[in-house]
């Protein structure tokens, strides 16, 4: 054992890697991203790590190693989960021989999703045992214990993690590689009655399911990390109880070192519930209140717990508006929240600069970078299409912030590849409009495709625009199919966007750069008046992943100062300096798109 | 020892390693370190922070409002942003220089840095202005701000690390070719007065 400085995400992966993984597949997504990539870093020499097409595809390459005996991890965020919804769902009907831990990060906040859904939600729908842990040090230890139940009882586990515990860091001590296990998979053994779904199998799956989650219920409330603690001696005449789990375990405790110890219930695994542990905890109190984020959970379990037992006991939380339903907890929000509950004054917080009202501070929203190729991209396609009636179907990724003013170019976001569907529906309803839908290269592969198959087989008017920056950008730039290279260091082919497009009968293909304003808006206005279903694929790598032009400079005796570029593209390079337009130089990336913008030739490259 | 620590500026800026090494620093002395930082879409141009906890009583990496001893401003406004976590007496090291909001430009915002210092003299007891465009400037780089606000965080005490604890998660932590630069704004910074 050593100690070391972790992020929950790499404690994960090293958690996973001690137990002795060997193949562990995902689709990037925060607070998710960081556990794969760990893996990749610290991978050992018969360990298989790949970035999935999507978290469809991982739970399948997952579920297969699993099925030769291997242990295995599949990593997603939690809208990821959905997209692989349709194989979890059964693969629990078929079990698992290795190990299998299905990680996925959940957001509150959100912080950056589409959704406050709750993980521990899924585990229940899906019949699969959950582990929740609250801190750095019990994620590396939880995730290798996750892989002991989940072969021992022959089930993936979900390992639902949250943001703070994701990316929070700590000082924990970790094992030695030499003390790494090493599970060696016997091999997939043919055997139609246990590998192959039918309905018989699913009828005695579910029997034996039930069966198994009712003993777990009972092993659970046994387990070292489902925790009963008695209340301190000043809060024992209280009668009152906290019941929390997950990262808010750590605000619990926090609070009650502050206001007195109140006996407490700590879930480390929200499904199955640890049922004689609940009945234990709420027998002899009045009222609970439960800490936890997104959903009501365990507020939920408790309630039943007590009906179920007629124990009278008042459970407090969400539902009864004792703790807000929604959005991230705070350190502030628990601890006013229990000393509610407990009828205790808040300590005095001594905060600064309360007396004195504080200056107007500035707002700093997430805008697309200066020199961001899809910056040029959207200004083509507004350009060309002014005073059309057009909608700008909108995706997940960097180009959602197209919508940001002034560009103004995302009129919906839904989820990964629905701007294709969306585009296609209005175009139905609305022939007059003009349909476009915008994705980026790694979301077209992983989501888009079905959606293009769609619109070419159901004679859809649509123009698809393929927004390529040849990387995955938001999440920290992973490769994808089309970048030509894995997560296992190889180079491979490409998987050519062009082609695919061609391939499914999309016969009007054009791929432009969009640094190219002039050419840009001709191929989008010739595109957007053709019939049927055409694509425009706008290629010009990330500036993230590429070397600058150069530094665009503005001269002042031709500037006249009607400040065109700034109102017309919003670039961040582009700066007010004395009253004047300037260039940021540390900044800009000399795309060059600012020079074609202004009407006055007053600025250029140097 | 205990200390709560906040950091916080503007994305790019180098909070995360200024971060990283207080807590090299902090574990180099057998302390048990805690911390959380903004991960994401922030970490271009948004607000960002960063929350250290040492010491053996902190269970939640997260600081509570009026808890903290010291904050390390990269950004003015952005440190009376984060004003409400500082704790009666506690101490604030801010570089002088304001970082305008990338949308400025476009909204015509009127943010003022000077009034921000201001308002944080008026408010805040212990404070440490650092002129840190006059020393980037004398030392001849932009991307120093991080070192020198740590090398006057921890030459005031408040941080209970020295300059050399610093110093050595330095040589730890930072490629060779950055540790004279560095060690440059370290002392610059510990010798202001």
């Amino acid at each position: 054992m050593h100690q070391e400085f972790l992020m929950g995400n790499q404690a994960i992966a090293l958690g996973a890697l001690a137990a002795g993984v060997r193949l562990v597949a995902g689709y990037p997504g925060t607070p998710s991203t960081e556990v794969l990539e760990t893996v990749a870093k610290n991978r050992q020499e018969n360990t298989y790590v790949e970035w999935s097409v999507n978290e469809k595809s991982a739970m399948e390459v997952g579920a297969g190693a699993a099925y030769t005996g291997a242990r295995t991890m599949v990593t997603m965020k939690q809208v990821g989960l959905n997209v692989a919804a349709d194989p979890l769902m059964s693969l629990e009907y078929i079990g698992v021989k290795g190990g299998m831990v299905i990680l996925v990060a959940d957001d509150p906040g959100p912080i950056s999703s589409q959704t406050e859904q709750d993980t521990r939600h899924f585990a229940r729908f899906s019949k699969l045992p959950c582990f929740d842990p609250s801190t750095v040090q019990e994620a590396y230890d939880m995730v290798q214990e996750a892989f002991e139940y989940s072969e021992k009882y022959g089930t993936p586990v979900f390992f639902r993690s949250t943001t703070r515990v994701s990316h929070g860091y700590a000082s924990i001590q970790v094992k030695e590689v030499e003390e790494y296990k090493n599970v060696e998979p016997e091999g997939f053994v043919k055997d139609t009655k246990r590998w192959v779904i039918f309905p018989k199998l699913s009828y005695q799956a579910h029997i034996n399911i039930e069966a198994r989650n009712e003993e777990l219920a009972k092993v659970f409330s046994q387990y070292k990390r489902n925790l009963l603690l008695p209340a301190g001696d000043d809060c024992k005449e209280l009668k009152k109880g906290i019941a929390t789990g997950g990262f808010n375990y750590t605000y619990v405790t926090e609070a009650m070192a502050n206001l007195g110890q109140l006996r407490e219930l700590k879930v480390s695994t929200p499904h199955p519930f640890p049922e004689q542990l609940a009945v234990e905890f709420l027998t002899g109190l009045e009222e609970v209140l439960c800490i936890e984020e997104l959903d009501p959970v365990i507020e939920r379990e408790l309630i039943y717990i007590a009906g179920k037992y007629h124990l009278p006991v008042k459970i407090l939380g969400k539902l009864s508006h004792h703790v807000k339903n929604s959005g991230e907890n705070t350190r502030d929000s628990v601890l006013a929240d229990i000393a509610a509950f407990m009828g205790r004054q808040l300590p005095e917080q001594g905060e600064n600069g309360q007396a004195v009202p504080a200056p107007e501070l500035p707002v700093r929203p997430p805008v697309l970078c200066a020199g961001c190729p899809h910056r040029a991209s959207f200004y083509a396609v507004k350009k060309a299409m002014q005073g059309r009636k057009t909608i700008f179907c909108g995706d997940i990724g960097c180009y959602t912030m197209g919508n940001a003013m002034p560009l103004d170019m995302v009129d919906t976001c839904l989820c990964m590849g629905a701007g294709l569907g969306i585009a296609q529906g209005v175009g139905h309803i609305e022939p007059d409009t003009s349909c476009f839908a915008f994705v980026g290269d790694s979301t077209f592969f992983a989501a888009a495709i079905p959606g293009v198959v769609n619109a070419v087989y159901n004679q859809a008017e649509m123009t698809l625009v393929v927004l390529d920056n040849s990387t995955t950008a938001m999440t920290g730039h992973q490769p994808h199919p089309g970048t030509g290279h894995t997560m296992m260091g190889e180079v491979v082919a490409k998987v050519n966007i062009e082609a695919v497009l061609q391939g499914i009968g999309v016969t009007a293909v054009e791929t432009v750069n969009p640094l190219d304003l002039d050419k840009s808006i001709e191929v989008v206005r010739k595109m957007a008046g053709m019939p049927g279903v055409k694509a425009i694929i706008f290629k010009y790598p990330c500036i993230a992943i590429t070397k600058p032009e150069g530094k665009m400079a503005v001269d002042i005796d031709k500037c006249v100062g009607c400040r065109k570029c700034i109102r017309e593209i919003g670039c961040p390079g582009l700066i007010i300096r004395d009253g004047q337009v300037a260039i940021d130089e540390s900044l800009c990336t000399g795309c060059g798109l600012c020079s074609q913008i202004c009407p006055f030739e007053a600025i250029g490259g140097c | 020892m205990s200390k709560n620590i906040v950091l916080c500026g503007v994305g790019g800026q180098g909070t995360i390693l200024a971060s990283k090494l207080i807590s090299a620093a902090a574990m180099a002395q057998g302390l048990p370190v805690k911390s959380a930082e903004t991960i994401g879409m922030a970490q271009r141009g948004g607000s960002v922070f960063s929350h250290i906890r040492i010491g053996e009583d902190a269970v939640c990496p997260m600081i509570a409002k009026g808890t903290a001893d010291i904050i390390l401003g990269f950004e003015p406004g952005e440190t009376v942003r984060m004003l409400p976590y500082l704790r009666q007496g506690g101490l604030v090291v801010v570089s002088k220089r304001a970082v305008m909001p990338v949308t400025a430009a476009l909204s015509g915002s009127n943010y003022n840095g000077e009034k921000m210092v201001t308002y944080l003299r008026s408010v805040v007891e212990r404070i440490m202005v650092v002129d840190t465009d006059k020393a980037c400037h004398e030392l001849g780089s932009a991307k120093i701000v991080n070192l020198l606000l740590l090398g006057a965080a921890a030459a005031s005490g408040e941080l209970g690390l020295s300059v050399e604890d610093i110093r050595q998660a330095v040589i730890d932590r930072v490629p060779p070719k950055f540790h004279q630069l560095n060690f440059s704004a370290l002392d610059y910074a510990a010798n202001l007065k």
